[in-house]
């Protein structure tokens, strides 16, 4: 609900509004840059020569812009052992992200389905004990899931992380679709009934094609959670294997040589990029991931 | 009509019944597997001999004497409260601050609302990179000011072991505060315009309103705001590890970072999983009255 | 008591022009009733009243006092809305105490005020429960416990009764109506309900579509509607509209309708009216009649200009004290209410008798009365 409906109040006018006024959007632009000036920092360090970042000062803009530190980041960084810059990690982030995001919905929309549309006994302590699922800290399953992907060949390989965030993802998936699908009402699903569809009919035809900003929204928080991870891809990729966010850390914390802070940033743009696009261009959907997360079961 | 009498049902109507079942019962099995299965191990290894490797012999609580031996767990406990209380009060002000601001009917609102979120967009370790530079005693803050002509400003608290840890507040703060305010914002606009007309025309101005009208209104946002930053604070891992790495030393550890230093990297799984076990215990004590609170609540 | 003014008033949302050059003029003490569909703007104009919305063109007077841009606080006003809006986290004492807060009344004269409105209202044993505790009967009396302790000029209800069931809503209106007899305050209230608007109101402004059509007093919006709108508003089951053209017949001034090949008829015209419609043969007009003007024949006392007809039943509704006899013609379904005694089953030729003193007439192309 807008506060349009209240900006008609007549209001006392006058200088004290006024002044007001222009305090309130002093203060909103002052968070802005607040906000900004990080980004700004990253965008323009990443742009300058490592000369001019030893000569100059934190916020200076960059006299010559170079793009030296973005081809360095991209192909010729040396995380760890290899030198071969973001390029591979950024492609197994993207091998990574894309199964897990797309497994994860569908199961999560099957879930959230199942639990609220046909309503069996003990749906409510399924979800309530899957939904605990997606509280706890992941410490406490890090050695047993270790162990696990062992014992199943998949320790230190991308199917393996795979694996991992789509059982992690599950709990808040199952969230999203399940608030959505309460608010349906179950007049479609019965009226289908009477028509003869069974279970998977009615899911495939009327529920999936219905709950497209159900799953917008869960794609986008998945998309995001899942790439930016980066304990699940530490514990439990190796290497040639990692994710990006991993690769990303190794980068910067190399302790060996000079420090290429240009570099550091500009490694840190692009493990930024796909999640920082995706929220620019679907912004909407994401705010409406982060309030229907928030929001109780 | 004819009326049959069938003393079985149909093959094809069972299994359309019991579909629901039989769909949400491997998804489920998997939750109870992955989840309460691992976190059964964890807390069985917790109480056994496991060091490099796990040994499934019952020792009692010895590991967790180890745990509470061990003063770089009392450090990573303390950093753990110092951090979570900070960063949990700062970021509700700033977000319940800029909520307010934000419903004084901005034009540019969603501009302005975009801006302030984005940071939730980032992966805690570019935050943590990105911060780790602007605080660079050399080259970041600190050179900055100096060269502003305040040659003895000084903004080491990166390096230094005892104000390390109020770094890793501020990057959270910048991070996560401004989910804070969409959190406040979606409760703000939730409110009745009804009663905010009540209100003018009972004469209370703007501060009135929002004191004594709005924010009371909002105190089941505040709770699940709050229970939002804490879960989180107490999972801080990935801003820990790229902004100081625990350091310096350990001065900044905390118990993920502590767990995962233990399991994967000295080889000692008993104290490992004990640490494990304290920050779900601490997790359950604080998400599981909120939860249960919130699921009767709705109960249809 | 103040007097309520409207001049020219015009309110537009962006582009919208949602109140459209309204004059009004409120008497003290009046309770005026602002009715309509849905849309026509009557709480907009409410609103407008209130200060609840900037006016874009005209001027508001209360009391004398042009008020444009005085904030709600210092109108003199108190409002009930719709859903109450008490303040959810407060006691029922501390909402209607809000207000005198924000006006810094003494702590003494506050308790007394309180007393005062708890005994009138019936609130009493309420005062220290919080809203969600009450019902929407009592949630609505504290609702107008707060306005009345405000002691304002002018009481201002936006659909108040809406949400209440229709047992209650009865119980309530008379409330609202022994209320306005005991102060004596001007009143404007917003309703879509006529009943409400029939049973309340000193005078009715029947609005659509950001015009006032009419305004006057229940017996004249309803015996003397100025148009087919206010005429078809008012009223339920509403006036038959039934179409023909003036003609005539036998010396008589007529209203033909239906169809020559079906059956027609043809409605003689009371004397009353040969005046206004002399000059007017072949004109489309639309023939008004309530259906308590269309009865059994027979049944009602003789009287001058009746006009008897037969027509098959079409449908029958009983209604509990009356029974309404719907019957096909000129392309509707017209009704007429008769006693239940002289209902008959579907399909039987009914007598009817039609009052032709009681009907209206109006222009098909203008919808303004004749």
């Amino acid at each position: 609900m807008s506060r349009k409906n209240l900006s008609g109040i007549v209001q006392q006018t006058g200088a004290q509004h006024v002044v007001m006024r222009t305090l309130l959007f002093l203060t909103l632009g002052v968070f802005c840059l607040y906000y900004l000036i990080p980004l700004i920092v990253m965008i323009a360090t990443s742009l300058k020569s490592l000369e001019e970042i030893r000569a100059g000062s934190l916020l200076s803009l960059p006299q010559e812009v170079t793009f030296d530190a973005w081809n360095k980041a991209w192909s010729s960084a040396c995380v760890g052992v290899r030198c071969d810059g973001l390029q591979p990690f950024f492609w197994n982030s993207v091998a990574m992200v894309v199964p897990a995001v797309t497994i994860s919905t569908i199961l999560g929309a099957l879930n959230g389905y199942a639990l609220t549309k046909w309503r069996f006994p003990g749906a409510d302590i399924i979800f309530a004990l899957i939904l605990f699922g997606a509280f706890i800290p992941f410490q406490v399953i890090l050695l047993p899931m270790a162990r696990t992907l062992g014992v199943m060949g998949l320790a230190g390989t991308i199917p393996g992380l795979i694996l991992v965030h789509v059982i992690y993802g599950l709990a808040f998936t199952t969230l999203f679709f399940r608030n959505f699908f309460i608010g349906v009402s179950s007049g479609i699903i019965q009226a289908a009934q009477i028509d003869g569809a069974g279970f998977f009919g009615i899911f495939f035809r009327i529920v999936l094609p219905m709950s497209l900003p159900a799953i917008v929204v869960t794609v986008i928080w998945q998309f995001t959670q899942i790439w930016n991870d980066f304990l699940f891809g530490i514990a439990f990729t190796v290497g040639d294997s990692n994710p990006v966010t991993v690769a990303l850390n190794n980068v910067v914390n190399t302790s060996t040589g000079v420090k290429e802070y240009n570099v550091d940033m500009a490694a840190a743009i692009i493990a930024a990029l796909p999640t920082l696009a995706v929220y620019v261009i679907a912004g909407a959907y994401f705010v409406r991931g982060l309030s229907a997360g928030a929001v109780k079961g | 009509m004819i009326t049959r009498t069938r003393t079985t049902v149909p093959l094809g109507q069972k299994i359309e019944r019991w579909l629901p079942r039989i769909v949400v019962s491997p998804l489920f099995a998997l939750s109870l597997f992955f989840v309460y299965g691992f976190i059964a191990w964890t807390i069985y290894i917790s109480f056994t001999k496991s060091g490099v490797m796990p040994n499934y012999t019952i020792e009692g609580l010895s590991q967790y004497e180890r745990l509470w031996a061990t003063p770089r767990w009392y450090v990573a406990l303390s950093n753990m409260f110092v951090f979570s209380a900070l960063f949990i009060a700062i970021s509700l002000a700033i977000g319940i601050f800029l909520a307010i601001l934000l419903d004084q009917r901005v034009r540019i609102e969603g501009v302005i609302r975009t801006i302030y979120l984005y940071p939730m967009a980032l992966s805690f370790i570019v935050t943590g990179t990105v911060w780790k530079w602007i605080l660079n005693p050399g080259l970041g803050i600190q050179n900055f000011v100096r060269q502003l002509g305040f040659e003895n400003f000084t903004f080491d608290w990166l390096v230094n072991s005892d104000y390390a840890i109020y770094t890793i507040v501020i990057a959270a703060v910048w991070q996560s505060s401004g989910y804070a305010m969409a959190l406040f914002l979606a409760g703000l606009r939730s409110v009745d315009d009804e009663i905010l007309k009540a209100a003018a025309i009972d004469g209370a101005g703007a501060f009135r309103t929002y004191f004594s009208v709005v924010l009371p209104i909002m105190r089941p946002v505040f709770l699940s705001t709050v229970i939002i930053l804490a879960h989180l604070a107490i999972k801080s891992f990935d801003l820990v590890i790229a902004l100081t790495g625990g350091g310096p030393g350990y001065a900044t550890d905390m118990p993920a970072t502590f767990m995962y230093a233990f399991a994967f990297q000295r080889s000692e799984l008993g104290v490992a999983a004990a640490s494990a076990v304290m920050m779900l215990a601490t997790v359950i004590a604080i998400v599981v009255p909120y939860l249960y609170s919130e699921l009767r609540g709705t109960n249809r | 008591m103040s007097d309520i003014r409207l001049e020219k008033v015009k309110k537009n949302f962006g582009a919208t022009e949602v109140i459209k050059g309204i004059y009004l003029a409120i008497d003290p003490g009046e309770f005026v009733v602002l009715v309509g569909p849905s849309g026509c703007g009557k709480s907009t104009l409410l609103n407008l009243i209130a200060g609840l919305e900037t006016i874009t063109e005209g001027d508001i007077y209360i009391g004398g006092k042009r008020v444009n841009d005085t904030p709600p606080r210092d109108r003199d006003i108190a409002m009930v809305f719709q859903s109450y809006a008490l303040y959810p986290t407060k006691t029922v004492r501390n909402n209607i105490t809000f207000g005198m807060v924000s006006r810094n009344i003494p702590k003494a004269d506050q308790d007394a005020a309180v007393e005062e409105i708890s005994t009138l209202l019936q609130i009493e044993r309420l005062l220290s429960r919080k809203p969600g505790q009450l019902s929407g009967g009592q949630r609505q009396r504290v609702a107008m416990g707060r306005a009345l302790v405000r002691k304002p000029d002018v009481f201002l209800f936006d659909e108040p009764l809406s949400n209440l069931d229709a047992k209650l809503r009865i119980e309530m209106r008379t409330e609202i109506k022994k209320l306005h007899q005991r102060l004596g305050k001007t009143i404007v209230y917003v309703t879509h309900d006529q009943i409400e608007a029939m049973t309340l109101a000193s005078r009715i402004a029947v609005m659509d579509n950001g015009h006032i059509r009419q305004f006057a007093d229940p017996a004249a919006i309803y015996e003397d509607p100025v148009d087919l709108f206010v005429a078809g508003f008012m009223g339920s089951p509403p006036m038959n509209m039934i179409p023909g053209k003036i003609g005539a017949q036998d010396g008589q001034c007529v209203v033909s309708t239906g169809s020559p090949d079906e059956d027609p008829l043809d409605f003689p015209l009371p004397p009353a009216l040969y005046e206004r419609v002399s000059a007017m043969e072949g004109r489309d007009v639309i023939l008004g009649l309530r259906p308590e003007a269309i009865f059994a024949a027979g049944t009602e006392l003789p009287g001058a200009n009746r006009f008897t007809f037969e027509r098959p039943v079409s449908v029958v509704e009983p209604t509990g004290p009356d029974t309404m006899i719907l019957f096909h013609h000129a392309g509707l379904d017209v009704v007429a209410r008769v006693r239940p005694e002289d209902a008959r089953p579907e399909g039987t030729l009914f007598s009817f008798e039609a009052d032709m003193e009681k009907t209206k007439l109006f222009d098909a192309k203008t919808t303004l009365r004749i």
